[in-house]
């Protein structure tokens, strides 16, 4: 019996190792993640916090107007009112909602026609790939907002119409992303294996070619949910995206921007147009640096050699 | 023939064909707008006869594809039709041509890209290969997060930031861009400057962001390697050994971020009030005014394509492999 107390070097190896949980692994990534990646998430985690919990945090509803108009800023009313008197603080609030709820859902859908299409093409490679990349190529022509700009005249601008032409459009880069990503995966022989044992496409697009793509498309998903909320931010500050009276940070910048000139006079005045914009360029800057940190982390996308 | 000659054709093709869907594309949207055409123009006013007029004018009781050949045709001369705004249920028409109304803005827009070219690809050239030579120093890692950052930043934020430091506090430029006809070059150049700079810097960062890259990649090449252990200096293998093969991913760079520069006129024109054809889309995109639209769209698209053909030429002729051919 003493022999089992001796060490032996198979014994260490054959040893059944405990596996890490998901939370354990994910918090090592985390120990080791840059600064950068901590500010993001930050960031992330309270835009999404305050755009949940909208209504509780406001001090007042979202479309609610009080007599003084152009008010500065003060203990009733933090970041003052605007033209119409309604407070600003508070929409900046909902703005995170609207502005924010509005480009994931574009993002989602965007990313759902995409990636969809884009695995159908690249395991069909016949001529349905050959028309859906043609047909990318040629709605890749037209630069993208000045497309929605275009559709937008056409199709009148409410929520909805917004949200679907930006997603249409924008799921032509998901889709060469998809394509070009799962094209590698396609050739592996378990794809074949799957083929020959008679899955539909459904199960290869599922269980055989997405598990293989998905940090790629994640990535993918964190830069072009940047590009779809500039772009809705852009048109709302051209007057034809979001429309009042809900509180967007897009719109809020035009509507103040005159306030700009008075600078030289009361400076806190000047600077509230500018917070929503900030609130946007923050938000972008925190996406970037997570998926920055993220690319660097799963790819081979290092610049050290 | 020559690979080079014939790869060149072969794209130039693939170019007007592009060309001829998108104004497919592009004509073919107005059919989608819905409910009455001459109702939604004119307004509910109007006569039967002046909505049949209208109708008749537009040419919509003739089949789509006799359509699409006139306003192809009629648009190749110049000629975009006649804006929807100004003509009223009355019947009197005092409607402009879409020409008269894009000409003058055009030339205003090309101006502002072209100036912000001027200022913006030296600079990103320069900012990409110097932090490609020193890369991982402590000078890329702050050009990095600087241009993360101004990467993430709406057009509208720099362009209002500008506004508040150099015309609010300190009023070094005008804020609003009042261009026209009879503004002298230099203070055209100095209204402009704002504007321009806004642009400079949001495309800066993309440009050396992409040119970096570029260089990289090609740096980890072995016969940049070669070069290294054979005794070459570090400015000499990049100008000398990389940035020959890198001229081809260099020009696509730089044509997709003037082509970047053709989108970002549109929200910095509203925002310093110039009078650019970015401008005047949004405002015809506000009142619907469906030629004007179209007009512009289809400007943009063909500036877009010739922008990207360029590029993909510029990268076949610099591209050593089609220049020698075996």
């Amino acid at each position: 019996m003493t022999q089992k107390e001796t060490y032996s070097a198979t014994g260490e190896v054959g040893q059944v190792r405990m596996r890490r949980t998901i939370w354990q692994r994910m918090w090592i990534d985390l120990k080791n993640a840059p600064f950068s990646a901590w500010f993001g998430l930050c960031v992330v985690i309270t835009y999404c916090l305050v755009a949940l919990f909208a209504p509780l945090i406001a001090p007042y509803g979202e479309a609610q107007m009080f007599p003084s108009a152009y008010a500065s800023w003060s203990g009733e009313h933090w970041l003052g009112t605007d033209q119409i008197g309604r407070d600003i603080y508070t929409r900046l609030i909902y703005g995170a909602r609207n502005t924010v709820g509005i480009a994931l859902a574009t993002t989602f859908i965007s990313f759902v026609i995409g990636v969809s299409f884009g695995l159908i093409a690249a395991i069909n490679r016949r001529w349905l790939d050959q028309f859906l990349s043609r047909a990318v190529d040629v709605l890749m022509a037209i630069p993208g907002l000045i497309f929605t700009l275009m559709l937008l005249s056409i199709f009148g601008s409410t929520v909805w119409t917004l949200i679907v032409i930006i997603a249409v459009i924008d799921s032509t880069r998901v889709f060469r992303v998809t394509r070009a990503v799962s094209l590698n995966v396609v050739v592996m022989d378990y794809v074949e294996a799957a083929k020959l044992r008679g899955e539909g496409l459904g199960w290869i697009m599922r269980r055989e070619l997405l598990p293989n793509i998905l940090p790629p498309l994640v990535a993918e998903f964190g830069l072009r949910f940047c590009f779809v909320f500039l772009t809705i931010a852009a048109l709302s500050f051209l007057g034809v995206g979001i429309q009042p009276p809900a509180a967007d940070w897009g719109s809020m910048v035009r509507e103040n921007a005159s306030f700009i000139q008075y600078a030289p006079y009361d400076l806190t005045v000047a600077i509230t147009p500018l917070l929503p914009a900030a609130a946007i360029a923050l938000l972008t800057v925190g996406v970037n640096f997570i998926v920055d940190w993220f690319l660097h982390k799963t790819s081979g996308l290092r610049d050290e050699h | 023939m020559h690979p080079v000659l014939s790869t060149v054709l072969q794209r130039m093709a693939l170019g007007v064909m592009t060309l001829f869907f998108v104004s497919l594309i592009i004509f073919s949207s107005i059919e989608f707008l819905p409910g009455d055409f001459g109702e939604a123009v004119l307004g509910q006013s109007a006569t039967e006869e002046t909505k049949a007029a209208f109708r008749k004018e537009l040419g919509l009781d003739e089949p789509a594809y006799i359509r699409y050949v006139k306003w192809a045709g009629s648009a190749l001369t110049g000629d975009f039709g006649t804006s929807f705004s100004g003509r009223g249920a009355s019947g009197v028409d005092r409607s402009r041509p879409v020409i008269e109304l894009v000409a003058p803005r055009l030339w205003n827009t090309f101006f502002l890209a072209g100036m912000t070219a001027l200022i913006a690809i030296p600079l990103a050239l320069f900012l990409g290969i110097t932090t490609a030579l020193y890369r991982n120093s402590a000078y890329d890692r702050i050009m990095n997060t600087t241009t993360l950052t101004t990467i993430s930043m709406p057009d509208f934020f720099v362009g209002y930031l500008l506004i508040l430091f150099l015309t609010s506090l300190y009023p070094v430029f005008p804020s609003l861009a009042n261009v026209d006809d009879t503004t002298e070059f230099w203070s055209r150049i100095y209204q402009s400057f704002l504007p321009a700079m806004t642009l400079t810097l949001v495309i800066v960062a993309y440009m050396m962001r992409m040119t970096r890259a570029a260089l990289i990649s090609l740096l980890a090449s072995p016969y940049i390697e070669m070069a290294r252990l054979k005794g070459v200096s570090k400015m000499d293998v990049i100008l000398k050994h990389a940035l020959p093969n890198a001229w081809g991913p260099i020009a696509t760079v730089i044509a997709f971020n003037l082509a970047y520069l053709v989108v970002g006129v549109v929200v910095v024109e509203i925002v310093f009030v110039y009078p650019g054809i970015g401008q005047l889309m949004v405002d015809s995109v506000t009142s619907r005014d469906i030629p004007v639209v179209q007009a512009c769209t289809l400007i943009f698209a063909v500036t877009y394509i010739i922008l990207n053909l360029i590029a993909d030429v510029v990268g076949i002729v610099t591209n050593p492999r089609l220049l020698h051919p075996r």
